[in-house]
């Protein structure tokens, strides 16, 4: 096949110049995937195209089933899963929440899909720019769920991600910026096949369809039983933060990488901290970097893992800071940012109470700049307490 | 009425201990498919009165793998299923979807449109028993004009004729369409016989009376369900690569006799089923006529 412009071959024959989108496929391909299906969604799309091309051309063993909907994407995976194949789709804002009913059936059957999700804004009215509500209002369907900064990370994130679902049983979801990560190219190491087959064995789950044993899956579960499958299902998702950094760790051994659960940047001396997720929280690095010129002890910590919550970890590091800001790129109306209000839930059962502003900033794809961040920061640190959940970046800051 | 060209095996894949309703119509047809499908068969059965049928967890009376599946969603599960399968090289097994009329003709047919266009190598079974039956006896677009339900109850019966699911799936020119009835379980199961042996998706529709939201006498259920073939309500054909051909080829009762049996139609006026007999004789000419396109 011919190779595209966007992946342009760069003088390293282990790195590739990709594109967010293309970096997700290489991963998929890498991981040996079974089955896929996806329905198209900007700016996802360009996954969707990747991998027809990859199927088409035999580069990956795999069936694709060019689907009809996003609805009919999550459920052709829940068919797959249930025989004990690999499987992988991918979506974006409206397609996600098209989902909605299916992500609960997945992580219910206990089926480790993995699912990549652009993080886009959802209407009305229209817009395909970056904005997380549509994965963070998807947090209760029991699927795990990582926010990426680059496009390496997305790439590595995918096959940590299949090792993680695949030993808890649980769906995991990988979330990317809606053009910020999905169209901007970035050079991406690209792992040997061997180096991922040792990392990632052959799935075989210990449950599956089997025609000796021929039983139900998913039927109704009279008395007691379903509330114990909800209970060891949280067991599990609850281990998952444990899982996780195991398996990031593990990766490291083998590829040289490793994000963290959490990732904080000149936290240890820091006395306020900024609390970013995705693109911007590399926008976020840059402000911390002039402040600290200016003398200001600030830091900043970037959220990956957000299911399970790994509030222990986020509250070790914050525990004794002074004043705390989040800016969010999401909202739940009539409360303000997700992230602030989980950083808040996190503390509310501890001895530590130190104020936390939250900030909603870049809906729908708005920048979020340097000028704002170092707002934020400036107001956090003069500021005693907020007197509200949320300021609005431009509007009330 | 075709000749037995087979032995029915005498094996009943289907368990004892069900959970249907007495006179429930159900059980029987999923008795006679798995009669004409075999232990390799591998059921997807969405939200329905089967979901219930089954059995409980840790039960399930089907004697088959059966997974249980969102209502919108069967075909499409049907569909990864048949890809998993495909991916571990087994290519044997029978993938069916088994899902009620508002599984099939409203909720669930945009999946079921989709993999019928993709020609997915699936079985789809519509089990029609003409309305919601498991939420409680609520109209779907399988309802027949002016039958009573609780949604269209009897201050406004339903308006418009049932949706021709069988004849729209034609349209999708997948290669095999058939009815059948539980009244006739040789052309039953042999059609579930003949499907098995055919790659791509096949659609069987299957009328099934239900005592419960029909109001009907519970001993009464096959009767009912002869009837329905007998007064050309709901005749008995194939489509083989687009060509049909009857299985029953007389009509020899006046729906009337169909409709007597049932509560749900107790309010019909003497002119309704006179225009309702139109439709029938209508249909049933046009099937006729299709029957000798070549
Ligand atoms: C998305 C969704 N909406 C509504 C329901 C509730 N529901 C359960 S079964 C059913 C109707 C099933 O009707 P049909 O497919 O005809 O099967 P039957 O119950 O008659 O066997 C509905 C609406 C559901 N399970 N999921
Ligand atoms: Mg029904």
């Amino acid at each position: 096949m011919a190779i595209s412009v966007k992946e342009k071959r760069i003088n390293d024959q282990q790195s590739l110049l990709l594109e967010g989108t293309y970096a997700v496929a290489y991963a998929v391909k890498l991981c040996r995937v079974k089955v896929i299906t996806v329905y198209p969604i900007t700016p996802s799309s360009a996954i969707a195209e990747r991998l027809a091309e990859m199927v088409g051309d035999e580069e990956l063993d795999a069936k694709y089933i060019k689907v009809e909907s996003e609805h009919s994407a999550m459920a052709s995976l829940i068919g797959a899963s249930h025989v004990g194949v690999r499987t992988f789709t991918a979506t974006s804002s409206h397609g996600l929440a098209y989902m909605h009913e299916t992500l609960h059936w997945a992580s219910g059957a206990r089926l480790p899909i993995v699912m990549s999700n652009t993080n886009r804004s959802l209407g009305s009215p229209w817009s395909i720019l970056a904005e997380q509500t549509d994965s963070l209002s998807q947090r209760d369907t029991g699927w795990i769920q990582f926010y990426c900064e680059s496009n390496q990370e997305i790439f590595d994130t995918i096959i940590q991600s299949y090792r993680i679902a695949e030993r808890v049983y649980i769906p995991a979801m990988i979330n990317m910026d809606a053009f910020f990560s999905t169209h901007v190219l970035e050079n991406i190491v690209i792992p040997s096949q061997e180096m991922v087959d040792s990392y990632l064995p052959e799935f075989k789950p210990k449950i599956k369809i089997d025609l000796n044993k021929p039983s139900a899956f998913g039927g109704v579960a009279p008395g007691d039983s379903y509330f114990e499958f909800k209970y060891k299902m949280e067991e599990d998702m609850l281990k998952a933060v444990d899982v996780a950094v195991k398996a990031d760790n593990e990766f490291e051994e083998i590829f040289g990488r490793k994000y963290g659960i959490i990732n904080c940047y000149l936290c240890e001396d820091a006395e306020t901290i900024l609390i970013m997720t995705g693109t911007a929280a590399g926008t976020g690095r840059v402000v911390i970097d002039n402040m600290r010129k200016k003398g200001k002890k600030v830091g900043l910590m970037k959220i990956r893992l957000f299911r399970p919550f790994p509030s222990r970890a986020i509250i070790d590091v914050l525990k004794n800071k002074i004043k705390i800001a989040v800016i969010d790129r999401n909202i739940s109306r009539g409360v303000g940012g997700i992230f602030a209000q989980e950083i808040r839930a996190a503390f509310h059962n501890t001895k530590y109470h130190p104020p936390i502003f939250g900030f909603v900033a870049g809906l729908g794809g708005k920048d979020i700049t340097p000028e704002q961040i170092e707002n934020v920061l400036n107001y956090t640190i003069e500021s005693d307490y907020p007197d509200r959940e949320a300021y609005w970046l431009d509007i009330d800051v | 009425m075709n000749k037995r060209i087979f032995e029915i095996p005498e094996e009943d894949i289907l368990c004892k201990g069900h959970m249907a309703c007495i006179g429930c119509g159900v059980p029987l047809a999923m008795k006679f498919m798995l009669k004409g499908l075999g232990r390799k068969t591998i059921l997807v059965v969405p939200a329905s009165c089967n979901s219930v049928i089954d059995g409980t967890y840790p039960f399930s009376a089907s004697g088959v793998p059966l997974v249980h599946v969102p209502i919108a969603a069967a075909a499409a599960i049907a569909s990864g299923i048949r890809a998993g399968l495909d991916m571990i090289g087994d290519i044997e097994t029978t993938v069916a979807a088994w899902a009620g009329d508002g599984g099939t003709y409203d909720i669930g047919f945009q999946a079921l449109s989709g993999a019928s266009e993709r020609n997915e190598n699936i079985i789809y079974v519509c089990y029609d028993n003409e309305a919601y039956m498991n939420t409680g006896i609520h109209r779907s677009s399988a309802s027949p004009f002016l039958a009573w339900t609780t949604t269209t109850p009897l201050s406004s019966p339903k308006n418009v004729p049932k949706k021709n699911i069988d004849f729209i799936m034609a349209e999708h020119k997948i290669p095999y369409i058939a009815t059948a009835s539980i009244a006739f379980p040789d052309d039953f199961i042999k059609k579930f016989a003949t499907a098995k042996n055919i790659r791509g998706m096949r659609f069987i529709h299957i009328l099934i009376p239900c005592q419960a939201g029909w109001k009907t006498n519970p001993s009464k259920t096959v009767k009912i369900a002869r009837l329905a073939v007998q007064t050309g309500i709901f005749p008995l054909f194939e489509i083989k690569s687009g060509k049909i051909t009857l299985n029953y080829n007389e009509k020899d009762v006046p729906v009337e006799e169909y409709f007597k049996l049932q509560g749900r139609f107790s309010h019909l006026k003497k002119k309704d089923i006179i225009n309702i007999q139109r439709d029938v004789d209508r249909n049933w000419k046009r099937i006729i006529k299709l029957t000798k396109v070549v």
